[in-house]
């Protein structure tokens, strides 16, 4: 069964649909109805840009078990130009090459699958900005 | 008059040459690649289908277009790989871009046809005057079984065209389509690859379909083929296109910028759309452009276009098909494309 919570991370899984509070401008993915900052409940919606900067990531090498075809990966904590920050995979390049400061774009890619019958979970992943610009 | 106001393409960045899967099967690389004229082909990610494939591709038409995507009224997918059996693949898709919830969609399914027929009813939405814009996609993540000719063929990727009527990149002169039951290529219910007869998908399915289409086109727009700058035709492999390019009394050049087989492979659904996409990446304003797809089973859409004076002026919101195709690439062994392709059975 999918789970709820799947359901209703959508529009931020999807969409990187986030809020910025008007108080202290803190940017919060998914959105969230009261500031984690200052406790404000006068929060605007905002969609992300899809481009982020790694603050710190790791290399993956002994994988949950399904993921155990892709290891090794690299995860990051990725911080986009509107100060929001998301943890996602890094794609399309060598675990190793990802560090701090690296410079990505956020792509629609599928996440994980529910076992062999269940749903295809979708949402973003960080790939190299070097991709694409030839 | 409606048009494409807006387009897009995507293809995945992992690649095999012609020649590791030769060599894989104990094949001469040299007569396989003259023989189909194919160099490599893009191969999915782990994490790409026709969704992530669709979503890529459409984000950047509407990127070029510039709309709300809260004013798209209808968008259709062609592809053979829909991950889902039941489930439709535009509800993600649309979800993704913002697109909703007050649009029509539907997955199409018609061999390699299916994403020129997403484009033919997006069209006849607008024109109709049904819905503002409308989103025509085809992408596939193909699969050939194991040592078979398809396997040098069948890639991954896509393109998308937004149709509306405002602001055209090309105005859309004409389409047609032409269509019989053939059994050239096949795939029954529950079976993992397809099959296919042979020499029986050349004469009496590709080009008897491909033409009677172009034929059609041209002579119901009464434009001949001297006139138009670019041509393309589905591109199963390399020679194909060429030949019945050919065929219709089309010079080489004219079909050069299409022609992006040699070095993606044959996307299916998305092989002449994103040869299209390939060539708005290039033409000027008044080029005629004649594009021709082919779907086992069989038929073929055709579709003539002019591109407007706003074409260059959108091209560069999103990355070129070209930008794509020789950009950053990351070559594959077989035993590396084995598994990205999941044809190594895993316990689980
Ligand atoms: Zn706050």
């Amino acid at each position: 069964m999918p789970s709820p919570r799947y359901t209703r991370d959508i529009p931020a899984r999807y969409r990187l649909d986030a809020a910025r509070c008007s108080a202290c401008g803190h940017v919060a993915l998914p959105r969230r109805t009261i500031c984690s900052g200052c406790r404000s409940q006068d929060m605007e919606p905002v969609r992300l840009t899809r481009r982020g900067t790694v603050v710190t990531s790791t290399v993956i090498h002994v994988p949950p078990d399904e993921f155990t075809t892709e290891a090794p990966y690299a995860m990051a904590i990725i911080e986009t130009p509107e100060g929001a920050r998301l943890m996602a995979q890094v794609v399309d390049c060598q675990a190793e090459e990802v560090v701090p400061g690296m410079e990505l774009s956020l792509e629609f890619r599928r996440i994980r699958r529910e076992g062999h019958g269940g749903i295809l979970c979708y949402g973003h992943k960080g790939v190299p900005v070097r991709r694409h610009e030839a | 008059m409606a048009g494409i106001i807006g387009y897009g393409a995507y293809i995945p960045r992992n690649r095999i040459r012609t020649d590791e899967i030769a060599q894989q099967w104990g094949r001469e690389p040299a007569s396989i690649r003259a023989g189909l004229l194919l160099e490599e082909k893009s191969v999915p990610g782990l994490d790409e289908d026709t969704i992530t494939i669709s979503v890529a591709a459409a984000r950047d038409a509407l990127a070029r277009a510039d709309v709300d995507p809260s004013r798209v009224g209808a968008l259709y997918i062609g592809s053979e790989s829909h991950p889902y059996a039941v489930k439709p693949s535009g509800t993600v898709v649309a979800e993704a871009l913002g697109v909703g919830p007050e649009y029509h969609t539907a997955d199409f399914e018609f061999a390699c046809k299916a994403g020129t027929e997403a484009m033919f009813v997006a069209l006849g939405l607008v024109e109709s005057g049904r819905v503002e814009y409308a989103l025509g996609i085809g992408a596939d993540t193909s699969q050939g079984a194991p040592g078979d000719a398809l396997e040098y063929s069948a890639s991954a990727g896509g393109a998308a065209f937004l149709f509306g009527r405002e602001n055209p990149v090309a105005d859309v002169l004409d389409a047609v389509s032409y269509t019989s039951d053939t059994a050239d290529f096949w795939r029954r219910e529950g079976e993992y690859y397809p099959r296919h007869g042979g020499r029986f998908t050349g004469e009496p399915a590709y080009f008897k379909h491909v033409l009677g289409a172009a034929r059609l086109i041209l002579e119901r727009t009464g434009i001949p083929p001297a006139d138009f700058r670019h041509a393309v035709f589905h591109m199963p492999n390399g020679k194909f296109p060429l030949s019945v390019g050919a065929q219709l009394g089309f010079r080489r050049d004219q079909l050069e910028t299409g022609w992006v087989v040699p070095t993606m492979g044959n996307t299916y659904s998305g092989s002449s759309p994103t040869g299209l996409a390939a060539i708005l990446d290039e033409a000027s304003p008044d080029d005629l452009i004649l594009i021709t797809s082919f779907g086992s089973g069989a038929g073929s859409d055709a579709f003539v276009l002019r591109a407007t004076e706003r074409l260059p002026e959108v091209r560069d919101r999103a990355p070129t098909v070209r930008a794509m195709l020789d950009g950053s690439r990351r070559y594959l062994s077989y035993g590396e494309y084995a598994k990205y392709r999941e044809k190594i059975r895993m316990n689980s």
